[in-house]
């Protein structure tokens, strides 16, 4: 076979391994080299659940995948240009994501007749058996190579075969014509203080795969992906936890309080508790609770007694912590509420995507009891997101929703960093006065049904919260009257905040026949389906929702305004249903899907033709 | 500073508990040991934050005239902590049930005492649902017949005291709704600990539980069934204050001076501030026939807080860091530039 340099837009490379073969970091590292490159980008995590699953079996496989390229990079990429399986299960379970014309590379060494079985192949040759034979193959002995690579660096040889995944990276970072830089330097930064002797071997065996794959051009074809037209400015690759993280904290600059997280280990949210643990530094605040509750329940005192409290956690999570949702609501206090999504109910998959709990945001607690939602749409959004529904907490005394994604908290992109001085200050309503009788009402409220926020330790302000029901002056009451007063208040409060989120922009004509709508992680892919009907001369708008209590003002005049609503989410029409309730009888259609898995663009393609 | 009073503490809010239920005196007891505390502490009145979970005893917080979160059930415990955490500065008090501490929040209480946390928790302890009208609690009697054991309960009840030990408590105390002067004593010194405090109030119930601890409140036998300690006292007891309480090196035993050749000497010195709690467990599971129940300041030692452990942290941390600010941040790490 001739050896081509292909010029590509872009291209979708998955790394796939045993969950202890650093397929994760592989993947990390070289999506953060494309992104130091210039390439635009995307990532996507698929791990499964277990920590290191029984070696060499499809349920232990962990992929990674990336998807690089020079402009239009909205997605991790629904198929593959390269797929790298370290073993015969990796190969199993991801020859399914391989475009026709895909390389796979596969480790030669780990297609022994026990570790293909082990896959549960029922032949010995596993590329004939997934009908993969035609692809452009690379079997090449990455076990071997490597522990050549490193025979003289005195390491034993379980620590040697940990290094097949630089020797793949290596080998990646020549097909897809990646400097060696930005890896050098990360191995240095991690191991130069706690294992210097390890620096030179790792180094060596990356530059040993890189070079063995320059030999091997006489099989293997190398893409050339040209920097993307970016604009100006300094750039960073951030996760959608990270971001979330960091959009908090940025809310505890611009708001001038200390941020408290109260908060319990639960997957996919885990890494923004982690990621605040590290900044304390900045002032902040974390309380590792002793479970679900008392991470809400923390954040609720943090709240009353003058911080930024938030709370992070997932589906199952959120069921736990319902109760004191409605504390919060009926005291008033600020609390952003995290809830990184994935695939239920109960445990469900817990490594998997999916926006299921949408339902659980809106309705999931006892009593009227209305909260904001606000739904971040990629990675990067997240930071602005969280910065939002942190604002929304405190200048409206009101706990907020914040709803991110395994998808987006785990996935990656590049980030135009913000200067913070584009960021607007944050206002909390403090108390500065009492009422005419002397006493602070904690219940009386302003043109936009906010209440004032007066903190412990502010003397003639002491006041009592609780979750029963008061009246204006916080004294107890079950009077009707005042019950409905307070429920219709606490409703109209949230309705108000429509006044202070931007308004739906609609890509596309503003009338017409179809109005594809989507929410949250899901953004990506609908643009990117978008895209691609239209430059097949089809015309459709799109909408899409980074608010949903309240909905932006001019939603009902959007909505009116196209014969057919197509609302695209990762469930079976929570959104959809919720538009419906809203919007009785307009032509409100669902495509939804419930897998555990990121859309696909073609099958959102497909589904959006049908409606055209 | 002015001087407080408990009318100072007093709120304008009707007082709803029952007539002659035993919440009333330990309301009372806290608002007149409250200005003791202010007075010792130099603490002005807005530095108080009483906090209370759900039940008959999380009123509380309504009738005193300070900061005030009736939050749900349970989690009083979790509540005070985030406001401890949030402003270290504020004193945090809290009232809660049997059922509300020992029941539904259970965790959040065992995890508190375990952190360490400055906050003083009064557990009110009546041995009964009272709010939900006469269901069996955690600390019922073994056999209690209540609304829900019309036959009698088969569950072993808490000990509250030796689960506050267990879990490495710093500061126990037990008492009755009755004993005002001990409790102001109880109280005052709850708030001198700087860690977790818990204090046991055992109270009476009129209405579901009424004479559960009749034993220990009715003068006729009181002073033969409880022993009241005091940290350097002799542990002497008794009517006519002949009995005491001695370490044979294996168990406490009760003994009366005079007999046997005992004398004062023979009788143990109450040492509340010793980390030993082999002893102090012993204290606290002490009950009649055979022994006389404790009150009063049963342990109270020194340890490291969670909430200065936070603080502390955040403060080395932050003298050290190279980031002072969200800009700092951003551009801190790998980034690259695009022209």
């Amino acid at each position: 076979m001739q050896h081509k340099v292909i010029d590509a837009k872009d291209v979708v490379i998955r790394f796939a391994g045993d969950s202890g073969d650093g397929m994760q970091l592989t993947g990390t590292l070289f999506a953060n080299t494309s992104a130091v490159y210039g390439n635009e980008l995307s990532t996507f995590p698929d791990y499964p659940a277990e920590i290191r699953a029984p070696h060499g079996t499809v349920s232990g496989v962990s992929g990674f995948q990336v998807h690089i390229g020079s402009s239009d990079v909205t997605t991790p990429g629904d198929y593959c240009d390269m797929l790298v399986a370290m073993n015969p299960a990796a190969l199993k379970a991801n020859a399914k994501w391989c475009k026709r014309t895909a390389t796979i590379l596969v480790d030669e060494d780990s297609l022994t007749e026990a570790l293909i079985q082990r896959a549960g192949f029922k032949t010995d040759n596993p590329f004939t058996e997934l009908k993969v034979d035609d692809r452009n193959l690379i079997v090449a002995p990455i076990t071997t190579l490597t522990e050549e690579s490193l025979k003289d660096s005195g390491m034993d040889k379980k620590a040697i075969d940990k290094c097949k995944n630089m020797f793949t990276l290596g080998m990646a970072c020549f097909i897809f014509d990646r400097p060696l830089d930005y890896t050098f330097e990360y191995i240095e930064k991690k191991f130069a203080k706690k294992h210097p002797e390890v620096v030179e071997p790792n180094k060596k065996v990356l530059r040993d795969g890189y070079n063995y794959a320059a030999n091997l051009q006489m099989v293997a074809d190398t893409y050339h992906i040209a920097p993307a037209k970016l604009k100006k400015g300094t750039y960073r690759n951030i996760t959608g936890n990270q971001a979330t993280a960091w959009g908090l904290m940025a809310a505890s600059e611009k708001s001038g309080l200390p941020l408290f997280c109260g908060s319990y280990p639960i997957t996919p949210a885990t890494a923004i508790l982690e990621e605040l643990a590290i900044h304390k530094y900045l002032g902040v605040k974390t309380l590792q609770a002793e479970d679900e509750i008392a991470g809400v329940c923390t954040a609720i005192g943090a709240a009353y007694a003058g911080n930024l409290a938030v709370t992070t956690t997932s589906g199952p999570g959120l069921s736990l912590k319902s109760e004191a949702l409605g504390l919060a609501v009926m005291t008033e206090l600020p609390l952003v509420v995290v809830d990184v999504q994935r695939a239920g109910p109960s445990t469900g998959i817990p490594t998997k995507t999916e926006q299921t709990d949408l339902g659980q945001a809106l309705y999931g607690r006892n009593g009227e009891c209305p909260m904001p939602i606000v739904a971040a749409h990629s990675p990067a959004h997240c930071f602005n997101a969280a910065f939002n529904a942190a604002k929304i907490a405190l200048e409206h005394m009101t706990p907020v929703f914040l709803l991110s994604e395994g998808f987006l908290g785990n996935g990656s992109e590049p980030w135009l960093i913000p200067s913070m001085s584009d960021y607007p200050e944050i206002k909390p309503p403090f108390a500065t006065s009492v009422s005419e009788d002397g006493k602070f009402h904690p219940f009386e409220r302003d043109e936009n049904f906010v209440r004032k926020w007066a903190l412990p330790g502010q003397k003639g302000f002491e006041h009592r919260v609780g979750g029963l029901e008061k009246n204006h002056e916080g004294v107890l009451s079950s009077d009707p009257q005042n019950h409905q007063l307070m429920v219709d208040e606490r409703a109209a409060k949230v309705q108000k905040i429509a006044d202070f989120i931007p308004e739906l922009e609609v890509d596309g004509p503003e009338k017409g026949k179809l109005l594809v709508v989507g929410w949250g992680g899901t953004y990506g892919h609908i643009l990117s389906a978008i895209n691609e009907i239209r430059s097949a001369g089809k015309q459709v708008s799109r909408v899409h929702f980074d608010y949903i209590v309240p909905v932006p003002r001019n939603t009902r005049k959007v909505l009116e305004s196209f014969d057919t609503i197509l609302v695209c989410e990762l469930n079976s029409g929570q959104f959809a249903g919720y538009l419906r309730t809203l919007y009785p009888g307009l032509n409100i259609k669902s495509f939804g899907k419930v897998q555990g898995q990121p859309f696909l663009v073609n099958e959102l393609v497909n589904a959006i033709s049908k409606e055209i | 500073m002015a001087t407080l009073s408990f009318k100072d503490f007093k709120s304008d809010q009707e007082v709803r508990w029952c007539p002659g239920c035993g919440d009333h005196a330990v309301l009372a007891a806290l608002q007149r040991a409250l200005p003791q505390v202010s007075a010792a502490c130099g603490y002005e009145k807005e530095r108080y934050v009483v906090v209370s979970g759900i039940g008959c005893s999380s009123r509380l917080p309504y009738y005193m005239d300070t900061f005030g979160f009736h939050s749900i059930h349970g989690r009083a415990t979790a509540i005070s902590t985030g406001i401890k955490v949030a402003n270290p500065w504020l004193t945090v008090w809290q009232a809660c049930g049997d059922g509300d501490a020992l029941a539904i929040g259970g965790n959040h209480f065992i995890h508190a005492i375990r952190r360490n946390i400055d906050i003083n928790i009064i557990l009110f302890n009546n041995q009964i649902y009272g709010l939900t009208k006469g269901q069996y609690s955690p600390t019922s009697k073994l056999g209690a017949i209540t609304k829900t054991s019309p036959y009698g309960t088969v569950e072993h009840p808490f000990n509250p005291g030796s689960l506050v030990l267990g879990a490495k408590g710093t500061f126990f105390a037990r008492s009755l709704d009755v004993e005002l002067k001990l409790n102001e004593e109880i109280m005052t010194a709850a708030a001198m600990h700087d860690g977790c405090s818990v204090m046991e109030m055992l109270t009476n119930c009129v209405i579901f539980n009424d004479g559960a601890h009749r034993s220990l409140s009715d003068p006729a036998v009181k002073a033969d069934h409880t022993i009241v300690l005091r940290h350097g006292e002799k542990m002497i007891f008794g009517k006519d204050r002949d009995k005491g309480l001695v370490y044979d090196g294996r168990e406490l035993r009760v003994v009366k001076i005079g007999e046997n050749g005992i004398t004062e000497d023979d009788i143990l010195v109450h040492d509340a501030h010793t980390n030993y709690v082999g002893l102090h467990m012993a204290l606290a599971d002490m009950k009649g026939p055979d022994y006389p129940v404790a009150l009063g300041v049963i342990r109270d030692v020194r340890d490291i807080t969670y909430d200065d452990g936070v603080r502390d942290q955040v403060k080395e941390v932050t003298a050290k860091a190279k980031i002072h600010n969200m800009d700092e941040l951003l551009h801190s790490g790998s980034t690259w530039e695009v022209k």
